[in-house]
């Protein structure tokens, strides 16, 4: 399809101005990474005197403010590694179970899997907080993985169930015939199978650890405890604290997410039409 | 598949548990133990010590008597009615963009999703530092450029409750753009050709064609973004934090407030409760569509 010039510059102003409004905020995050601490204040699109010395004190643990950064950085890789393989785990078995299984119970399950999938979060935070109290998970890093699962694996199920659809199932049925038991068909069949699935999945369950602020800000307390992103959050109330710090620990900690959601773009984007919204 | 040797094989291979499960029930309760503990200690548990919580009415009486709740209810209706419909508009209008086959333009759609990729604490702060009315980028750009003085984009509730809805378009509109692409994708060729062929205009072409195709996608879509909206913290309490008075919550945040600021936790849930009116219909209607759609595959 040809398109005339007036139709390109057209397509053009929409080109730019969706740039400009994606961009500027992550564009000013970068800026103000590179901006001395004490010209926080100016507001320029360009620092007078870029520096990278931010990022140094940060790797030196130099303000008070980012003291454990190591440390917090550790929490949130181990959240976001244990959460991955956990959700892997319960969701693939749980997919299995209900695709797989001629079950009586499966569409219940699946009803009860959608429903928290839809469930909002937040509106949990509260009673979640109070259960953690009682299962003495409270400023634990568990506490904040088994958080994350739990409101990982629906949507996980379902991403993987809907992509086993499209396993044909006549290869269980040959493997049965064969003698083998429902875990050897699952280890030996399915698995490999899905495992475009499982990319996308996984990826899925680390970002959203990675990310998660909430429950993250009210499950952890202790400064050695916490993940980076609870750390971050802690400048919120106070403009008087470094944000050029706080915006350059904002780069290095969108940097791994943004390049693994690149690097697993294709799968990604298939495991999140079929199981998010499709119809 | 059928040969002795692949079974051996597949026997050989896996050391394979030898538990004394020989029905499909058992067998399934196996597999689906890890996922109904989980289930169990971390969803029924924390809802039904909510649902004993919530039980008093008298706990209702005394939210309803605060203003604060008032006003959070109506921040909370005009987040969800301008925030989701702004987002999803947009959305619709930019897949036909995204979904023009040109290399450039897949270009921008891949920096086009990055404030979807990127976690939200930094860009979301990183948003809050830009729009400080003294020292921001945007009022000093303002100030340069054009010589206005820009308002207390977070201060001034008036302001306030605009900039949380712009932010929250400017983190999930990304994703929402990209579902509507790849359903604009599925829409067969040949529907176009034989509209060209009639001669449809492109806005005939989107009115018979395109919507009619995308219309079931995109109501699921809204109804999913219409529930998670009403869900984000985030894009509040990372911008305002409810300020200035707590006149910028929403149920979400100031459903947390109540029970972490001011340690009252029945209040705290008794505001999230009162969001149920909206939720329960839109779960029941989405479960069945959601569950309807797997079920015709």
């Amino acid at each position: 399809m040809t398109r005339s010039v007036p139709q390109l510059i057209g397509l053009a102003l929409v080109a730019i101005a969706v740039l400009v409004w994606t961009l500027l905020p992550l564009y000013h995050m970068v800026v103000l990474s590179l901006t001395p601490i004490n010209a926080a204040f100016a507001g320029r699109l360009w620092p007078d005197a870029p520096t990278i010395a931010n990022y140094g004190i940060i790797f030196r643990q130099e303000n008070h403010y980012l003291g454990r950064f190591w440390r917090q950085l550790w929490n949130s890789v181990f959240a976001a590694g244990m959460s991955c393989v956990l959700v892997l785990i319960v969701a693939t078995m749980a997919s299995y179970a209900i695709g797989r299984l001629k079950l009586w119970f499966g569409p219940l399950v699946t009803n009860l899997s959608l429903i928290t999938y839809l469930i909002p979060a937040a509106f949990l935070a509260i009673p979640f907080y109070q259960v953690m109290a009682n299962y003495n998970l409270l400023d634990s890093i568990w506490g904040l993985v088994f958080a994350v699962v739990t409101f990982t694996t629906p949507y996980a199920i379902w991403v993987l169930r809907n992509y086993a659809d499209s396993v044909p199932y006549e290869l269980d049925e040959a493997a049965m015939v064969d003698g083998a038991t429902p875990w050897q068909i699952f280890r030996l069949i399915y698995l490999p199978l899905i495992r475009p699935a499982m990319l996308a999945v996984g990826t899925f369950a680390l970002l959203h650890a990675w990310n998660e602020y909430l429950y993250a800000f009210l499950i952890l307390s202790n400064e050695s405890r916490l993940t980076l992103t609870v750390t971050l959050g802690l400048f919120r109330s106070d403009d008087s604290a470094p944000w050029p710090l706080l915006m350059a620990v904002g780069v290095l900690y969108s940097i791994p997410p943004a390049a693994l959601y690149f690097a697993v773009r294709k799968y990604m984007v298939t495991g999140l039409t079929a199981g998010g919204v499709k119809d | 598949m059928s040969s002795p040797r692949s079974r051996k094989a597949a026997a050989g291979l896996l050391g394979a548990p030898r538990f004394a499960l020989n029905s499909d029930v058992a067998w399934g309760i196996f597999f689906l133990i890890p996922y109904l503990a989980i289930f169990a200690l971390f969803v029924v548990y924390p809802i039904g010590y909510a649902a004993w919580l919530a039980a008093s009415p008298a706990s209702y009486v005394r939210l309803f008597e605060d203003p604060i709740y008032w006003r959070t209810a109506w921040n909370t209706l005009v987040f969800l009615i301008v925030g989701v419909n702004l987002k999803m508009i947009l959305a619709l209008f930019l897949s036909g963009f995204f979904a023009l086959p040109y290399l450039w333009v897949r270009i921008v759609g891949a920096l086009f999703i990055l404030p979807w990729a990127v976690p939200h604490i930094p860009s979301i702060l990183s948003i809050r530092w830009m729009l400080n009315s003294e020292w921001g980028m945007i009022n000093v750009l303002l100030f340069d450029m054009l010589g206005i003085i820009g308002p207390n984009w977070l201060t001034d509730p008036r302001y306030g409750l605009g900039a949380i809805i712009a932010v929250h378009v400017w983190k999930y509109l990304p994703f929402w753009t990209m579902i509507l692409v790849a359903g604009r994708m599925a829409i067969p060729r040949d529907l176009y050709e034989a509209a060209m062929i009639d001669g449809a205009t492109p806005s005939q072409r989107f009115r018979y064609v395109t919507f009619p195709q995308l219309r079931a996608l995109f109501l699921t879509s809204t109804m999913l973004t219409t529930i998670w909206s009403l869900g984000d913290f985030n894009s509040v309490y990372l911008l305002t934090g409810g300020g200035p008075a707590d006149r910028t919550n929403t149920l979400a945040t100031m459903g947390i407030r109540y029970a972490f600021r001011q340690a009252d936790f029945e209040a705290g849930i008794v505001t999230m409760v009162s969001a149920l009116p909206i939720l329960i219909p839109l779960v029941i209607l989405l479960t069945r569509r959601l569950a309807g759609s797997t079920r015709r595959r």
